[in-house]
């Protein structure tokens, strides 16, 4: 659009529209408050304890926990949500947690193959590749490509075996404690644990040398 | 499909690309702490929602949809117990693109009367 210097977009001295779906959220949000349904400030609580406070440090502690505790571990496999609730992190939908470990012959992977069901307290909320059709449909059928794809390869003879997360239900894999790691302290141990090798699509990373 | 679709991404993925997303999110917990729906009805509702975009053949291979249809999620449960009809979130959706336009830069927008 051809200008003079003195005449002025009209359409610039406005606000862009948001996108198509900003809007119906807007419109929602509205709706929502008007009849007292919603409070703005506990959406901005929730907002900020999902981006800020919780996700995968949270479940390399339980973790690490797991690998140096053996009573820690002995109660995670009796009453995981327990126990995991004992280091702070609790559910808000009421959901129950089980853990899943690996050992030299079995490898857990989790998928949600109805929406994405994740262990959101211990993970935070998951990834994309979690989200897409492509992981919720191929993980079930095809779990070994999938950890092709991931750059993890196992032994012919490891069992692969995969969770289906739902909303009552969510597991936390607990991977393989490596090698070379006697003597790590918790902290130390907890910086090995992966988000994907809690997930089971990854393995928990070697120590530096 | 492409082999790449579920590899990993080097980059630390932040929880929402964009506020709308953070929003929404929050606006489905929120009512589910206070009791609308449970978390399990989310989960019916929300699944049953992607499967129909699988099976119109709008597949999320990456996962980009997946908020979009978390919106639709959440109208559908709101219509289902009579909290939000379509109308009146239509007229609410056209209100607040008027507001945007009716708004100089750089002032807050807010509805008429609102």
């Amino acid at each position: 659009m051809p200008h003079d210097g003195h005449d002025h977009d009209h359409d610039h001295d406005h606000q862009a529209v948001p996108s198509d779906p900003a809007l119906r959220v807007k419109a929602l949000e509205t709706l929502l408050v008007e009849k007292g349904l919603v409070d703005p400030a506990a959406l901005d609580a929730i907002i900020d304890t999902y981006e800020t406070q919780v996700g995968p440090r949270n479940g390399a502690r339980v973790v690490a926990k797991a690998w140096s505790d053996p009573a820690y571990l002995a109660r995670l496999r009796d009453d995981a949500t327990a126990a995991i609730a004992e280091l702070g992190y609790e559910g808000r939908q009421g959901e129950h947690m089980v853990i899943v470990e690996n050992t030299d012959t079995v490898h857990n992977m989790v998928v949600c193959t109805l929406c994405s069901c994740y262990p959101w307290s211990v993970l935070g909320l998951p990834p994309v590749w979690y989200k897409s059709d492509a992981y919720r449909s191929r993980a079930v059928i095809d779990p070994r490509g999938v950890l092709a794809d991931f750059g993890v390869t196992l032994p012919e003879e490891t069992e692969i075996r995969v969770w289906d997360s739902t909303a009552e239900m969510r597991y936390l894999v607990i991977p393989r404690r490596p090698a070379g790691t006697e003597g790590m302290d918790e902290e130390a141990l907890a910086d090995l644990v992966t988000r994907d090798s809690m997930i089971g699509t990854g393995l928990a990373q070697e120590p530096a040398a | 499909m492409p082999s790449d679709a579920t590899a990993p991404t080097p980059v630390p993925e932040r929880p929402f690309a964009e506020p709308w997303q953070a929003q929404a999110f929050a606006v489905a917990v929120h009512l589910s702490q206070r009791g609308l729906f449970t978390w399990t009805e989310w989960t019916e509702t929300f699944g049953a929602t992607l499967a129909m975009a699988r099976a119109a053949g709008q597949p999320d291979t990456d996962g980009s949809a997946y908020w979009r249809h978390w919106v639709t999620a959440l109208e559908v449960m709101l219509a289902a117990r009579d909290v939000a009809d379509k109308d009146t979130l239509e007229a609410l959706k056209a209100a607040w693109a008027d507001a945007y336009r009716a708004t100089p830069h750089g002032e807050p927008v807010r509805l008429k009367g609102g």
